[in-house]
C-alpha cells in the first residue's frame, strides 16, 4: 500500500519545497515545556477524547535534541527564561515555537516584576495561542496553522518565515 | 483574651520587663511587640515555656509599613501544640539599620523564612549562616516587596537571553 501502488508504473514531478514540506508537516515532534496550568490542557490534548495523534504530532519528546516544536505551555518567569532559551538552543533545526496560552504570549494576568511579558522577547515565536488556558481544540488550531506554515516554508531557508500567527 | 495567654503575657512582662514594648489583641490574636535585642531570648523562652511551650514556629515574614520611623517589621507566629493557642511577636526596625538577630539558633527551620524576608523586604538577619536570596536571582539589586519598588520591576535589572 505504498506510494508505488498508488502511482503504478510511472513517475512523479514536484518541487523539493513541496515534497519536504508535506513530509515535515505531519511528523512534528513536540517538546512539552509545561510550566503551569496550560500543561494540564496539553496533557488532556493527548487523551483519547481529544487525541493529538490525529495530526501526526503525538510523539512527545522530553529531550530537546529529538524534537521539532517547542510548546511553551505556561508562565515564564525571568529566572526560567534562560532555561527555556537553553532548551530551545539544544533543538536541532528546523525548529518551531508555539506560545500556548495568555501567559506565554503576553504575561497573561501576571503583570508583575517577575514574569516575562511574552516569550517573544527572547524566542522567535511562530504561533501565539489565546486562552487561559486554551482548550485542546484551540491548541490543535494552533498546531494546524503551524502545519500550514511548515508546508509552505522553504527547505533551504526555513527561517524566511512570515509574520507570527495569532490564534484568537 | 485566653486565660493561658494572659498568664504567658504576664510571665513575659515579669521576665523581660521593658523589652516587651506593647501587647495588642485583635479578634483573638495577641501580638506582642518585642525590642530587637531581646527577640532571640524571648523566642527561646517561649519555646521552652514552663506551662505553655510554643514548639512550632509557623511563620516569619517581613512587612514594609512605609513609615518615616521604624519602617520595617518582622513578624513571628508561634503555636502551642499543648495548649492550642497562638502567639504573634513583632519587631520593628529603622530603614538605615534594617537588621534583626536571627532565630535560627532556636528554630533552625526559620532559616527559610528569614531568607525569604531578606530577599523580599531587605531586612538582614545577623547570625543566619546562609542568608542568600530565596526567589530572585543572586545578582538582583532590589527588594521587590518594598512599597517603593515599582510593580513591573526595574527595566533591565534582570537580563533576558538575546532573541535570535
Amino acid at each position: 500500500m505504498g506510494l508505488e501502488s498508488a502511482l503504478g508504473e510511472g513517475y512523479l514531478t514536484t518541487k523539493l519545497d513541496a515534497l519536504v514540506g508535506w513530509a515535515r508537516k505531519s511528523s512534528l515532534w513536540p517538546m512539552p515545556m509545561g510550566t503551569s496550568c496550560c500543561a494540564i490542557e496539553l496533557m488532556s490534548a493527548g487523551d483519547p477524547r481529544h487525541d493529538i495523534s490525529r495530526y501526526g504530532m503525538e510523539v512527545m519528546r522530553f529531550s530537546p535534541r529529538q524534537s521539532d516544536v517547542l510548546l511553551v505551555a505556561g508562565t515564564i518567569t525571568y529566572k526560567m527564561a534562560s532555561v527555556v532559551r537553553k532548551i530551545y538552543d539544544q533543538m536541532a533545526e528546523p525548529r518551531w515555537v508555539v506560545a500556548m496560552g495568555a501567559c506565554a504570549s503576553s504575561g497573561g494576568m501576571f503583570r508583575s516584576y517577575s514574569v516575562v511579558q511574552g516569550i517573544d522577547q527572547f524566542l522567535p515565536v511562530d504561533v501565539f495561542t489565546a486562552g487561559c488556558p486554551p482548550r485542546p481544540e484551540n491548541l490543535f488550531h494552533a498546531l494546524m496553522e503551524l502545519q500550514k506554515k511548515v508546508e509552505n516554508s522553504s527547505v533551504l531557508d526555513y527561517r524566511d518565515r512570515k509574520e507570527a500567527i495569532h490564534i484568537q | 483574651m485566653n486565660e493561658t495567654l494572659e498568664q504567658v503575657i504576664a510571665s513575659l512582662r515579669e521576665r523581660f520587663g521593658e523589652a516587651v514594648e506593647d501587647v495588642v489583641e485583635f479578634r483573638g490574636d495577641v501580638v506582642v511587640t518585642v525590642a530587637r535585642d531581646s527577640i532571640v531570648t524571648v523566642v527561646e523562652y517561649l519555646r521552652d515555656h514552663p506551662f505553655c511551650p510554643f514548639p512550632l514556629c509557623e511563620d516569619v515574614f517581613g512587612i514594609d509599613q512605609f513609615t518615616r520611623k521604624k519602617r520595617f517589621e518582622v513578624n513571628y507566629h508561634f503555636f502551642s501544640v499543648l495548649k492550642k493557642v497562638r502567639i504573634h511577636l513583632k519587631v520593628r526596625v529603622d530603614e538605615d539599620d534594617a537588621s534583626v538577630p536571627s532565630i535560627t539558633g532556636v528554630f533552625p527551620g526559620a532559616g527559610w523564612y528569614e531568607r525569604e524576608a531578606y530577599d523580599m523586604i531587605g531586612v538582614h538577619f545577623p547570625g543566619h549562616k546562609d542568608l542568600r536570596r530565596m526567589y530572585m536571582t543572586e545578582d538582583f539589586e532590589y527588594h521587590p516587596l518594598r512599597k517603593d519598588f515599582p510593580l513591573m520591576g526595574v527595566p533591565g535589572s534582570i537580563p533576558l537571553p538575546k532573541r535570535g
